[in-house]
């Protein structure tokens, strides 16, 4: 090398260095597999250094290139790095904030100016340093902090240099104050961050080649971006004993840092007490101490937030590498509360989801179900269409066959007799196909599953969360009438919990004992408590009619019974004389049970008449597997178009397999009425096709031809009946209030209200067909 | 070359296991987590009893009725004395049902705290300090004394559930370093005393087990004869006039 670099050109003398030195991070880069982030702040620090090596103090015009032990030399003597005159630089180029990071002024007043590296921003009062460098654009390394919980201030990662501090500052834990000259990239705040990642790692196993987080490892990235090249830790680390937590969370504790984030989670969002940080000192670590399964429907969330690999996927270990992966940005369809998601494939297989960003409604958070329901798209697939020979086995046949078959029965059924159903898990699309197609036919019977018989779909307002996902956040009292949220919808269930634990929130529950993971009243089990309230005699009216902002939620369970339309008029009373409709605040919402049903009433799918199952000759099942077929006639021809073998199918003449909702585009709404979309993550299972391609093509074969070829088509169609369902990502709240319903003389029954959702693990066709989900009902579910 | 390297580096690896598993030291009786064990589970019914229950309602009189977790540690600590010594899992949780709190809370304060003992201890809970004054008196040879004497491992009950040795970081009594605290449970939480016997010889800590044994309450503090409390050997060396009065300027003058 010496030799060389007399002998040659400048220009080779430089280049050899600059791609060893590339050559070699791009080595380890591709062991470690670092994530984008580590990457681009190596490219920086490269072009650094290579811009360093062209200065005649570089090392290789005074001896040999020898990369120093230290990754950043100038640390070894900061005072020496500082005394260096700084030029002045141009004015700084306005900086973005991290991950568009908005800042709300909540009183423009309390509006302060800092300085973070000399750049000035305003902030809101009560900000805290870190935020403050969020909102100038520099992302400070953390692991304990986590904007969605409280501060904790004990990893010391995102130490900064703040002018006129002896110290660095742990910037989590600092309110800003006015004025302050935050420093961020001072070789202090550098050494501090060293220095800091050193201790992290003393005791951090070096497992990335078999870790499941390497790759989306926080503590990687950071160590490859902040961190020394290397340790002086020469002793034993130590170990730690793995926890149990039940079916979804593989721990191996001797990798945790000791962050605290899951033990805020598990205290704060998810509201189960379970797991305390345990010991003190080097001893320190998370447990339950007593031998105890975390027994949250969120409890999933705890593997996102976690820094490090200590608390993992278990049904995702050892299955992929998160780079082979490709992620897809859908919608869950589990419940009605329509969680965004990522779904991560690898060819065929869906390998995991994770949640994505959705202030609106899921904020980062998903539930168990929507989380590890991905397993059953891989069971219990139907992939081939299927008709019930006379022996009554299923005889796999051509599509053409099928559809023929289908078509014949149902041009010789009187239309009257023909019945459609959508399952819960239906897109919009198709269902608009459903009912065109029963309409062509001149039936009218077609509804989705879950809605019940004497449904009102007039009033949007009369079966929407009409003070939105969010809204609920503000409201300081809530009425459950029916309604378990924490099984209903986890994620409403967090911003119930959200609210009692910020505005004190009280709440009441009408229905059958059940858990809550907060403070609540229960007041009574079925319809006369609700009288109670409506008729003043209650003691909760009082805190209703006080309230600033009373929310009384209703649960789409009880669109099966049979008073619904009394029951309704009740809660519409109750909202009537607590003012909970105001022209700012709409409080009374009803909260959906079924990913399908928002959209369903939007398109107007009712049923005809109350008995049209009993007098079904013909019975078209779009996926609808939890409709009571017992009183079904023996002779009725039952078509199942759908996914999944499941309960519908025993009783199926002809089977049309179907995709999933990871593998069809379908337009979805969620129980506030929030439009949004899914995409095809992966190829449909065997000859299974979209929902409305069957349809059209069954209608063909019919001699009912449906005027569209293409989702656009189909979509112009809706936009003829409901126009909200193609204003995606958009909620469309209702306009006008259930105040104007005309009132029903029907009487209340006095049956008690039944819980809607026996086990939050299995309700649909795909989280039965799941193995995970089995697991979780057999160890998790309540008893 | 790179085989003498690999060698040398397999050498330290090894040298670095051969270290005694005392070196590691533990400060707790037992482990981070909790094994059940027939006297020590979640179903053992624990609580106070009548003359503690009064007690804890007077602890908890010293806090707002919103910040009762505040006496968790008093309690814990009242709970150890009337349980012989140590918690079980049930005295926690019970502590946890009269703070209101989740017990995960009350066992994250009992893990951290070494004198919470989490399992069982002697009747006489011996805990020899062993911090750095104590450490050069020679505390580890009064540690050696009296787990030869008494035939057991550091945190180990003897056969007849008299005496256990545990070890105690700096307990304050350095000027009559070394020293060794006798927590004494034998007596429930009424007769419960924690003394400390300073200027401990291995010879003396032997005896003073055996008065403990035969029932006998050998006097706290120092266990030198030649000197009084925290005062230098054989009486005071300096200070021996009487103390000069404090100045104070002429206030007649001005």
């Amino acid at each position: 090398m010496n030799k060389v670099f007399n002998r040659r050109t400048l220009v080779v003398a430089i280049e050899v260095p600059i791609l060893l030195l590339n050559s070699d991070r791009r080595d380890r880069k591709r062991e470690m597999g670092l994530g984008i982030f580590t990457s681009m702040l190596l490219r920086r620090t490269i072009i650094q250094r290579s811009t360093k090596l062209l200065s005649p103090q570089s090392p290789i015009f005074n001896n040999s290139f020898v990369r120093p032990i230290v990754s950043t030399p100038e640390l070894k003597n900061p005072e020496a790095a500082q005394a260096d005159p700084v030029p002045d630089s141009p004015p700084l180029p306005p900086r973005s904030p991290v991950g568009g990071a908005r800042v709300h002024f909540p009183n423009p007043e309390d509006a302060i100016e800092v300085f973070v590296d000399g750049y000035p921003v305003k902030i809101p009062k009560g900000f805290t340093v870190l935020q403050a460098c969020e909102v100038a654009g520099v992302d400070i390394p953390r692991f304990c902090y986590h904007s969605r919980l409280s501060i904790a201030g004990n990893c010391r990662m995102c130490l900064v240099e703040v002018e006129k501090s002896p110290k660095p500052v742990a910037s989590c834990a600092m309110p800003a104050l006015p004025g302050m000259k935050i420093k961020t990239d001072t070789p202090m705040a550098k050494k501090a961050r060293e220095g800091v990642m050193e201790f992290l790692l003393m005791n951090h196993p070096l497992d990335c080649p078999i870790c499941d987080q390497g790759g989306e490892c926080d503590l990687q990235d950071q160590s490859m971006a902040f961190g020394s090249d290397r340790g002086r830790f020469t002793e034993m680390k130590r170990s730690v004993v793995d926890k149990n937590l039940g079916p979804l969370v593989k721990t191996v504790m001797t990798r945790c840092i000791q962050c605290t984030r899951c033990v805020r989670f598990a205290t704060e969002v998810a509201g189960v007490q379970d797991l305390g940080m345990l010991g003190r000192g080097s001893g320190e670590e998370i447990g339950t101490y007593v031998e105890k399964l975390m027994t949250s429907e969120l409890s999933g969330n705890v593997i996102d937030i976690c820094p490090v690999g200590a608390l993992t996927s278990k049904p995702f270990a050892f299955k992929a590498r998160n780079w082979e992966l490709k992620g897809t940005e859908s919608i869950d369809v589990m419940d009605a509360v329509g969680s965004n998601i990522r779904i991560d494939s690898r060819g065929p297989e869906v390998m995991r989801i994770l949640p994505r960003l959705n202030e609106d409604i899921n904020e980062e958070w998903i539930s168990d179900k929507t989380r590890f329901c991905y397993d059953g798209l891989k069971r219990q697939r139907l992939n081939d269409p299927m008709i019930r020979g006379n022996d009554g086995r299923f005889k796999a046949v051509s599509w053409r066959d099928a559809l023929a078959v289908v078509a014949e029965v149902m041009n010789q059924i009187n239309p009257e007799e023909i019945v459609g159903i959508a399952g819960q898990l239906s897109d919009a699309e198709s269902m608009m196909a459903l009912k065109d197609l029963l309409n062509r036919m001149g039936s009218n019977n077609v509804w989705c599953e879950g809605n019940g018989m004497q449904t009102q779909a007039d009033l949007r307002s009369g079966y929407l969360m009409n003070s939105s996902i969010s809204g609920l956040e503000k409201a300081d009292v809530f009425l459950l009438v029916g309604c378990q949220p924490r099984v209903e919808a986890a994620m409403v269930n967090a911003r119930i919990r959200k609210a009692v634990r910020s505005n004190l929130a009280k709440v009441g529950y009408i229905g059958p004992p059940t858990d809550f993971n907060y403070e609540h009243q229960h007041l009574g089990t079925g319809p006369q408590t609700l009288l109670q309230i409506a008729e003043g005699r209650h003691p909760f009216c009082s805190a209703i009619t006080n309230a600033k902002k009373p929310a009384i939620i209703v649960s789409a369970g009880l669109f099966e019974r049979e008073d619904k339309d009394a029951i309704f008029s009740t809660v519409e009373a109750i909202a009537k004389n607590g003012n909970v409709i105001r022209p700012d605040w709409n409080g009374l919402n009803v909260l959906l049970l079924n990913a399908a049903q928002a959209a369903a009433l939007d398109l107007g799918l009712i049923p005809e008449s109350n008995k049209a199952i009993e007098s079904a000759k013909f019975l078209y099942l779009m996926g609808a597997d939890d409709v009571n077929l017992d009183k079904l006639q023996g002779d009725a021809f039952v078509v199942y178009q759908g996914h999944h073998g499941d309960n519908s199918v025993y009783r199926a003449n002809v089977i049309l397999p179907a995709a999933a909702f990871s593998e069809k585009e379908g337009t979805y709404e969620n129980t506030e009425g929030f439009t949004q979309q899914t995409l095809p993550a992966v190829p449909t299972v065997g000859d299974a096709r979209d929902d409305w391609k069957i349809l059209r093509a069954l209608s063909e074969v019919a001699g009912v031809k449906l005027p569209y070829d293409s989702l656009m088509d189909i979509r112009s169609r809706i936009r003829i009946v409901a126009p909200n369902l193609l204003s995606i990502d958009e909620r469309e709240p209702a306009t006008f209030s259930a105040l104007i319903k005309p009132e029903f003389p029907h009487s209340m029954s006095s049956t008690p209200f039944k819980a809607a959702i026996e086990n939050f693990y299995m309700t649909n066709s795909i989280t039965r067909a799941s193995k995970i989900m089995a697991q979780c009902s057999a160890q998790l579910a309540k008893k | 070359m790179f085989a003498r390297q690999a060698a040398q580096r397999l050498l330290e690896i090894r040298q670095i296991f051969r270290q005694s598993p005392q070196a590691s030291r533990s400060f707790s009786t037992a482990l981070n987590y909790h094994i059940d064990t027939p006297d020590n589970n979640p179903n053992i019914r624990w609580e106070f009893n009548e003359a503690n229950k009064e007690k804890a309602k007077e602890i908890l009189s010293h806090y707002p009725s919103n910040y009762k977790q505040s006496a968790v540690i008093p309690l814990l600590d009242l709970a150890q004395q009337q349980h012989g010594g140590w918690l079980t899992v049930s005295a926690m949780n019970e502590v946890a049902r009269i703070i209101e709190v989740a017990p995960i809370r009350v066992y994250e304060v009992a893990t951290f705290y070494s004198m919470f003992n989490r399992s069982k201890v002697g009747k006489y809970h011996l805990l020899v300090c062993g911090t750095t004054p104590c450490m050069i008196r020679g505390s580890r040879e009064i540690e050696e004394a009296l787990l030869k004497h008494l035939g057991v491992k550091r945190n180990e009950v003897t056969k007849d559930g008299l005496f256990s040795v545990g070890e105690m970081e700096c307990m304050g009594c350095c000027v009559n370093a070394p020293m060794i605290t006798v927590a004494d449970y034998s007596n429930g939480s009424e007769g419960y005393t924690y003394n400390y016997y300073e200027d401990v010889t291995p010879k003396r800590v032997v005896e003073i087990v055996e008065m403990l044994r035969k029932g006998e309450k050998p006097t706290p503090g120092t266990q030198n004869p030649n000197r009084i409390k925290a005062g230098p050997e054989g009486g005071n060396k300096t200070l021996l006039s009487e103390p000069p009065a404090p100045r104070c300027r002429d206030l007649e003058a001005c």
